[in-house]
This record gives C-alpha cells, structure tokens and sequence, in this order.
C-alpha cells in the first residue's frame, strides 16, 4: 500500500509540475475567455457600418413606415424605377426597395441589391408592408380596427406537473442543458485525461524504465497508481477551472451587471421584468431538476466512466512502442463514446424513456454519458440507475481485469507490432 | 555449500512457445555466477522469474533457502537488459523514488545516495533532470538505483552493453568491490571476455535448455580435450613440420617469434602420455613450449551450442 501511494504521488507530482499542464490549465481560460471577446468584438464591428436603402413607393403609402435604425437609414425617392436602379448602385446604396403600384392600389414589391439581404430583414419588411395593407383593407371594408384589437385573445399556456409545480416553456432546454453538459463534460475527461495515461505507460516503455519499476512493485499496482494520480492531476486541472471561472464571472458580472443597470429606459424595464420572470420560472426549473440525484450520479459516473475508459487506454499504451501505433486501438474507445453522445443529443432529448435510451443506459461503455442526460428529466426510477450502476462498476472489475493482464505482458514487449490476435493470445499468458 | 539462489526445474510458456524447459541452476553465495547463452535462449525468462515479473508455470525458486516471496523484492538489484530512467524526473528525486519503491525509508536512501554520489564523483548532480546528463553519467545513475538498497543477490543482464570503456571499467570494479564484500552476483550475457574475468561459475542455456553449469574450473575440465601448443627451434621449420608425425594432427600457428622457430598446436592421441609426445618432439628439434590449451569459455559457449544443434 505504501509502494501505490508513492506512485500515486510521483504520477501526481510529475503531471501537475509538467510545463505543458501548467500552461494549459492556466491559459486555456484565458484563450477561452480571449476568443469570446474577439467573437464578440467581431461581430459588433460587422454590423458598425450604417446602410442605406433607397424606398421608391408608388402607392406612396408606406414609405414612411420605414423609420432609421441603427443599423439601416432609409431614403425616400421620386424617380422611375430605372433611374432609381441607376442612382442607388451609384450612390453605393445598400439596397432599393421597390412597391410598385397596380392602378393606385399594392402591386409588386421587389428589392434590389448587390448582395443577398438576409431572410429576418427581409421578413420584417414584408410584415410591415402586409400589416398596413391588411389595415387598409379591413378598413376599406368597414371594420373598426380598434373592436378588432380589443377583441383580440393573447394567451400564454402555464405548465405545471401535478404536483403542482410550475415551469417555463424552456423546461426542455434546461434539461437538456444540463444533462448535456454533464455528458459532454464526461466525455471530455475520458478522452483528455485517458489520453495522458496512455502516454505515460508508453513513455515509461520508450524510457526503458518499466522493468526496473516492475522488479520493484507489481505491475497492477503501477497501472493503478498511475490511473489514480493522472486522475487526480484532472480533478485539479478542473477544480482550477471552476475556481478561475467563479472569479472571472464575479469580476464579469460587477462590472457589465452596474453597466446595465445604468441607462434603464422604460421599455428595457418592462422587457427585463418579463425577463424575470421568465428567469423565475427557469430557475424554478432548475430547482425542481433531481439535482441531488443529478450531482450525486454525476460523481458515480463520472469515476465509473473515467476507470473503465482509462482501464482501456493504459491496456492500449502497453500494447504499442509509440503513440503513432495507437491509431488503429483507438475504435474501441472513440465509437461507444461517440454514439452515447449522439444516443444522449438526440435519442433521450426526444424520448428519455425510449427502449434505445433506455438500452444505452445500462450498457456500462455507454451508460456514464446516456443516463446523466437522462436524469435531468427525472423519468429514471431509482432501480434503473442501480442496475445501471451495478453493470458499469462490475464490468469495471472485468476490463481493469483484462486490460492488466495486457499490461503486464505489453509493458516488457519491445519492437513487436502489436495487432488484435495478439492481444488475444496476451490475455492466456 | 550454501546458495543464495536455487531455481529448481523452471518450467515456463508463453502460449504455445516454451521459454524454459525444466532449467535447475544452484547460485552459491558469494559467487559470480555466469548466465550464458545466445539470444533468445530463455535468460532474460529466467532472470524475470526471479524478479517476480512473471511466474514460472512449475518449479520453484528459493532465494537464502526461503521460497520466493514479494518481500524478496528487496533482496534483489536487477539491471535489465533494456534499461532506462524518467527523463523530465530530477536525478536526486528519481534515485529516492526508486529505493522508497525498494522498502528504503527516505532518510536511509537519501544519506546512502550521499555516499554513493560522493564515490562516484556525482555531487552536484542531485537537482539535474536526467535529460540533461550524458549517456555515461545517467549509466552511473543506473548503476546506483540497482545497487542502493544493499541486496544480497545483483542480477546484471548484459551489464556492460551500451556503457563506454571508461564507465564499464568503473563499474566493473564497483562490482568486484560488492562482490568480496559478500554480494551475490549473476551476470546474464553472451560477451565472454567479462565472463572468464569475472565469473566463478556459469551456466550455459541454450534453446529453452540448461545445457552446462557448474564451477568455470571444472566446466573447463570437463572441456580438456588433449590439446596441446608446441614450440621448436630448427633450422628449416617448414621442413621439420613435414616431419611431425600425423597422430598429432598438427596445425601450424602463426606466431611471430624468433627466427627459426616452429609453432604449432597439436592434438595427443588417447594412445600417448605427455612424456612420450615430449620425447618425440624433441627429437625434432629443441623443445622450447610444450603446454595445454585450456578451453576458453567462448569456445566452450560456441561448442556446446553447435553440438546442441
């Protein structure tokens, strides 16, 4: 026990010393952080530039509709058409906007420009045109446009389960939101930090040093200790994370959050108590997720999930010389990952109590990803996760098993291209 | 006699391919015993038994008379023939890792690895990353990780190879020095030249088999085979080889001495003593050489290996 806790140590020690951990854990928030602004920089100056659009009305009835915007300034003229074509590509206009007149009433209406204007713009101006059209029409026919306002019905359905509790329209995406993320989280463990422990058993193979460490302690215990010390190096890494996250959203959030609050105009005051209460309701809907189950789970799977998958990849790193050689082990890993995150996105977000998710969330390659997504949506009885649980830690046992068995002969190999038979035959030795 | 290591009828397979076939070697204490063989024999096999890396399929080992157990671990230094250190792993942090791993307590490694630094001319080198010393001074590192925990056995697998004359030389010597202060020694190798410098006794394996072991004197005993190095002088030794009776199965040597002399080796026939060769010989000219050849270990390697198919 002592000899695994001195691995378990130096595995620790030389992954959190290593330069490039160092770097990454620090930077990458940064980077992340850094591409945000830029995305966002990016995009505001991309809609700076004011465009102008000419208006040629004939019917002369909508022309003052269009009022400037930040972003577009509308010129009415009094031209034929072909004049006005000339004229606005002359004058670099952005577009022209043509309502054509069939014997005093709405004829054709056609916009010209260089590029294609996008469908929302485009949208927006047929509904202005539509809504003061349908107007006159309705008054043309005698109707009050006033009584048919008043008696207009605007509802809005509110969703309760029956327990009574409420919940806004998002629910759906809450949970997605969460289940995903968790999912997505997993997996990206798995692959980064399964990763660093196949490197490391092929670097000790390409160091020559493993039979000097094997003469001194059992094979297992190496695999284990490194398994657990890169582990705990991950754990670090993201604990690092959230905690550069909290003070990065603090720091975010006095800054812009006063920014905000400082030019409230009416209308932004009424849109951001909507806002709250949207906002209620989703917290709400946060609130009511199974999150003590979730978190709970989340730490279950997420272990379960990184043993099973790191068991396989310190097998993988045994079995090669060099990290080109990989390639052709890493199907094993790559594919069940893959298809529960596809399974989880689209399968359990349409039917979490669906057979194939269902299936999915016991199958233990599969299981840590499928059912923490689908736990959010609270359709998981207590015996599914038990059973699900049950399955992923035996098999657990199983490969670690297995994958030891190729670890100790692969581990002494040199210089032999491993191939599947192989690793067959290892598994007798 | 008392044995450090006795390995009794090792029977190992790696699938369908046996690595070792019933192989019995007895290491006496003290001794530096020899482990021969050309590659792929079933040595490195062996020796990993030894070490606990793998277990043997039938037979047993015992190490001081007790079976081999996991807290033998560190009664034994193994140097593998593929051998090597964490690069990016500080010298002095990389020695301690691997004694804690040995059962040295910190404090114990740290002060021995002070002395050993000390003899080695390696002070200063504690704070170094491996990568940043030459292929030599990390080959002294090597040599300290197998020494430092003081076992009783030291099992070298090809020792030398890869080490500079000067480093080989060192630790060579670092080896004799271990070995009269009671160290139990095997060398694993097919260079011989260090086996007939150093070894006391050896063991000859050869396709899985255990073909020879014993005491290096009476192996070479057993391998006397009549064969003598004569010298004469005369006047006209192309002449007087004609001369030498074929019984002998004389084969001229091209030894460069004096003027006038014939070298040769002979082969005495089962019907003759030495007197009587002596006697003939002289007859031909004046006698100045007359002694046996004893057989290298390198023609006895290369025997027995031929022999063995």
């Amino acid at each position: 026990m002592d000899k695994l806790w001195l691995i378990i140590k130096r595995e620790y020690l030389n992954k959190v010393r290593n330069r490039t951990f160092v770097i990454m854990t620090f930077v990458s928030p940064l980077i992340f952080v850094a591409v945000a602004v830029v995305v966002g920089l990016l995009t505001s100056v991309n809609n700076d530039t004011v465009r102008k659009v000419a208006i040629l009305d004939e019917t002369a009835q909508f022309s003052n509709l269009f009022e400037d915007t930040d972003r577009t300034d509308y010129i009415t003229i009094d031209n034929s058409i072909e004049q006005a074509i000339t004229a606005s590509n002359e004058a670099g206009y952005y577009g022209l906007l043509h309502v054509s007149s069939d014997n005093g009433k709405l004829g054709e209406i056609t916009f010209y420009s260089n590029d294609a204007p996008n469908e929302s713009y485009i949208n927006d101006i047929e509904r202005t045109i539509e809504k003061k059209a349908t107007e006159a029409n309705l008054i043309t026919s005698g109707i009050d446009l006033k009584k048919l306002d008043d008696a207009k019905v605007d509802k809005t359905i509110k969703l309760q389960n029956y327990l009574g509790v409420q919940s806004s329209k998002k629910v759906g995406y809450v949970k997605m939101i969460f289940g995903g993320a968790a999912g997505y989280l997993l997996m990206m463990f798995i692959i980064i930090y399964g990763n660093m422990v196949m490197r490391s058993v092929i670097e000790e193979k390409t160091n020559r040093i493993i039979e000097i460490i094997v003469s001194s302690v059992k094979p297992i215990y190496l695999m284990v200790g490194k398994i657990i010390g890169t582990s705990l190096a991950g754990i670090t890494q993201f604990l690092i994370w959230l905690i550069l996250g909290l003070i990065l959203y603090t720091v975010a959030i006095s800054f812009l959050g006063i920014d905000a609050m400082s030019s409230p105009s009416t209308d932004i005051a009424t849109q951001q108590l909507q806002d709250m209460d949207q906002m209620e309701l989703i917290i709400n809907d946060i609130l009511q997720l199974p999150l003590g189950t979730l978190v709970l789970c989340f730490f279950i799977y997420f272990i379960g999930g990184y043993l099973l998958y790191a068991s396989i990849y310190t097998a993988i790193g045994a079995a090669v010389d060099n990290e080109t050689d990989t390639q052709q082990f890493m199907l094993p890993i790559i594919i069940p990952l893959i298809l529960a995150m596809y399974v989880g996105f689209f399968t359990v977000m349409d039917n979490p109590e669906g057979t194939v998710a269902t299936v999915f969330s016991y199958i233990p390659l599969t299981s840590p990803i499928v059912m923490l997504m689908r736990i959010p949506f609270g359709v998981v009885s207590w015996w599914e996760i038990l059973i699900s649980v049950v399955l992923l830690y035996a098999s657990i046992i199983a490969v670690a098993w297995l994958a030891s068995k190729i670890y100790r002969v692969g581990i002494l190999m040199y210089g032999k291209k491993t191939n599947w038979k192989e690793l067959y035959k290892w598994l007798k030795y | 006699m008392e044995y450090t290591l006795e390995a009794n009828n090792i029977i190992k397979n790696y699938g369908e391919y046996r690595a070792l076939n019933d192989v019995s070697i007895k290491v006496p204490k003290g001794s530096i015993y020899g482990l021969l063989g050309p590659n792929g024999a079933g040595k490195t096999s062996l020796i990993r038994i030894i070490n606990q890396i793998t277990m043997p399929d039938a037979g047993e080992v015992l190490l001081n008379g007790e079976p081999l157990q996991p807290k033998h671990i560190q009664d034994i230094g193994y140097m593998p023939e593929e051998r090597g250190l964490y690069k990016s792993m500080k010298v002095g942090e990389q020695c301690l890792y691997l004694a804690q791993l040995k059962g040295l307590s910190k404090k114990e490694a740290k002060s021995r690895l002070e002395h050993w630094f000390e003899k080695l001319g390696m002070t200063g080198w504690w704070n170094k990353k491996l990568q940043e010393l030459s292929k030599g001074m990390a080959q002294k590192v090597q040599f300290i990780v197998t020494v430092l925990h003081e076992p009783s056995l030291l099992i070298f697998d090809e020792p030398f190879s890869g080490f500079d004359p000067v480093n080989a030389n060192l630790i060579k010597d670092e080896i004799l020095e271990l070995s009269e202060k009671g160290t139990t020694i095997i060398f694993s190798t097919h260079r011989m030249e260090s086996v007939e410098e150093m070894c006391d006794h050896i063991a000859l394996i050869n396709k899985s088999n255990l073909v020879l072991s014993g005491k290096l004197s009476d192996v070479k005993q057993q391998f006397r085979s009549r064969n003598y190095t004569v010298s004469l002088i005369a006047d006209q030794p192309q002449d007087t080889f004609s001369k030498v009776p074929a019984i002998y199965e004389p084969q001229k040597t091209e030894l460069k001495g004096l003027d006038h002399t014939l070298d040769m080796n002979i082969k005495l026939p089962e019907s003759q003593t030495i007197a009587q060769a002596i006697t003939q010989f002289t007859s031909l000219g004046e006698l100045t050489h007359f002694s046996e050849i004893i057989p290298s270990v390198n023609d006895i390697f290369i025997k027995t290996v031929e022999q063995d198919g």
